[in-house]
């Protein structure tokens, strides 16, 4: 087992303030990550940099061995939910064609290659029927599978996901966890939510995130750094099926 | 009605109606989905310092402007890219900035600067055939690059992110489509002038978007939309004898409103009890 993703000691700042704080992260090829925290503790942050969107002050980030930018095309992206561009007009297979996109496609039309490789990320989301919906008339949970659709067709390594059920309702959620469970044979996960019960019910290995990154490389969450992540005790409860986060104690 | 084709003139404008719209149909698109209309105003009126430029060194304005709107638009790109600075501040900034310039050099120009109006508010009947062959040449430009990266344009204008991480040159594709907005202006200045070329790059594009969901056939459509609204407004113009820019964008502006309005009236009526 290599290791996908390896962040050693990563400081960023804004302008005042920090926002990633010595960041170490190691992620093993298999790993289903999830990454939870406070709004504004830097979790799309983190995932940026790990994407190479942003550059870090200090430290190092290695993705499959090399830097973000040289195996970006290993890496499955699904963004965070943006409402402003329902409008646009792009239908759902325009939409996953745009995961085939590459430096070295540059100026070329899309191939046979492309369409059957869009097609059968399609019918892994269930989505296929919807080929030629314009993006916008999806409901949500029906768009972040499109989403994922897109972050797979380029048969990624890693997949990475921000805030991948926000604005989506509780039924579709369930769905779209199914999904993910479906995936996590196939890739390695990274996933940041604020959604505690449900990313433990789901997640091998949990990281908490408030500029401080705390992680100890297993999915039990140690009550004192949630308390010191959150800033107040968090009572841990899965819904759905009884599971135990925190130790017994 | 047809015995005004047999005036050269007229010829050269409906030409130039059309190549205008081919370019703002197709430019406008993308300025109406990316909704970087402000940024496209701010490349226009900052091509003014072009136009005073020109008059200063006595060559022809339209040769001067292609330059200086091609930088307006990088400059404007990579300082709202680059800089922490708000976008739109940036915007506002350079968009005066050369005008200032503009108006500067026109005042160092002896003597009185002919045809001043004519770039900023156009005059689509005294094109001249040398402007019709360079705006030929500007739309053929236009279509080619658009033609071989439409799906990159596309890409970078509904998910940056998404594209940069998908490993295309996001923010080199970005100052291309500005600089193909510059050039879409220097089309359009004779024809409706810098001060209006805004409403020819967004209202046929947003027109056409209510009735496709296709990019595609939005830029054919809006393509459409604008060579009957520049025609129609030319043929107005013509008769009560008005200002063609002017007259053109009115005609526009008059039915997008009229289209609004007719929908507005129509989603009323279909749902009565709605409030």
């Amino acid at each position: 087992m290599g290791k996908v993703i390896d962040v050693k000691d990563v400081w960023l700042r804004y302008k005042d303030l920090t926002v990633l704080e010595g960041v170490n992260l190691s992620i093993e090829e298999g790993d289903f990550l999830g990454i939870i925290g406070p709004n504004g503790g830097g979790k799309s942050t983190l995932l940026k940099v790990i994407l190479g969107l942003i550059k870090p002050q200090r430290g190092t980030v290695e993705v499959l061995g090399t830097t973000p930018e040289k195996a970006r095309h290993l890496i499955g992206y699904v963004p965070q939910y943006n409402p402003s561009n329902l409008d646009f007009p792009i239908n759902v297979r325009e939409v996953v064609l745009m995961g085939r996109m590459g430096k070295k496609r540059l100026f070329r039309k899309y191939t046979e290659e492309d369409n059957a490789a869009t097609e059968k990320a399609l019918e892994t989301v269930e989505m296929l029927e919807y080929s030629d919906r314009q993006i916008g008339e999806l409901s949500g949970g029906q768009r972040q599978r499109v989403f994922i659709a897109r972050a797979l067709v380029s048969e990624p390594k890693v997949l990475i996901l921000d805030e991948p059920v926000t604005g989506i309702d509780t039924i579709m959620q369930m769905e779209f966890y199914e999904l993910l469970k479906k995936l996590r044979s196939r890739v390695t996960i990274v996933m940041v939510s604020h959604d505690i019960s449900a990313v433990s019910v789901l997640v091998d290995k949990i990281a908490c995130l408030n500029g401080k990154l705390h992680y100890h490389g297993s999915k039990e969450l140690i009550p004192e750094d949630v308390e010191q992540v959150y800033g107040c005790p968090v009572e841990l409860i899965a819904h759905g099926v009884p599971h135990r986060v925190l130790p017994k104690h | 009605m047809l015995e005004i084709l047999q005036y050269e003139f007229m010829i050269n404008a409906i030409t130039a109606g059309i190549l205008a719209s081919i370019a703002c149909g197709i430019i406008g698109v993308y300025v109406v989905v990316k909704r970087i209309a402000f940024i496209s105003g701010g490349i226009a009126h900052a091509s003014f310092g072009g136009i005073g430029i020109s008059y200063f060194l006595g060559i022809n304005p339209i040769m001067g402007v292609l330059p200086f709107s091609l930088l307006s638009a990088l400059t404007i790109g990579t300082f709202s890219k680059r800089t922490d600075v708000a976008e739109d501040t940036i915007i506002g900034i350079l968009w005066s900035m050369g005008m200032a310039i503009g108006i500067i050099f026109i005042g160092l120009t002896p003597g009185y600067a002919p045809d001043l109006m004519t770039y900023l508010f156009g005059n689509i009947l005294t094109v001249p055939q040398s402007d019709i062959t360079m705006m030929l040449a500007l739309d053929a430009i236009i279509i080619l690059v658009v033609y071989v990266l439409y799906k990159e344009f596309m890409a970078l204008c509904y998910d940056e992110d998404f594209s940069t991480v998908a490993g295309i040159p996001v923010e080199k594709l970005y100052l291309l489509l500005l600089c193909l907005i510059a050039l879409t202006v220097v089309v359009m200045i004779r024809v409706v002038g810098l001060i209006l070329v805004i409403a020819l790059l967004t209202i046929p594009a947003a027109l056409s978007r209510e009735f496709t969901d296709d990019m595609r056939k939005m830029m054919f459509l809006s393509i459409s939309f604008g060579t009957a609204f520049t025609i129609l407004g030319l043929m107005l113009s013509y008769y009560f004898d008005i200002a063609s820019g002017a007259t053109i964008i009115l005609v526009m502006s008059s039915f997008y409103l009229l289209h609004v309005v007719i929908k507005k009236w129509r989603t009323i009526s279909e749902k009565p009890f709605e409030i």
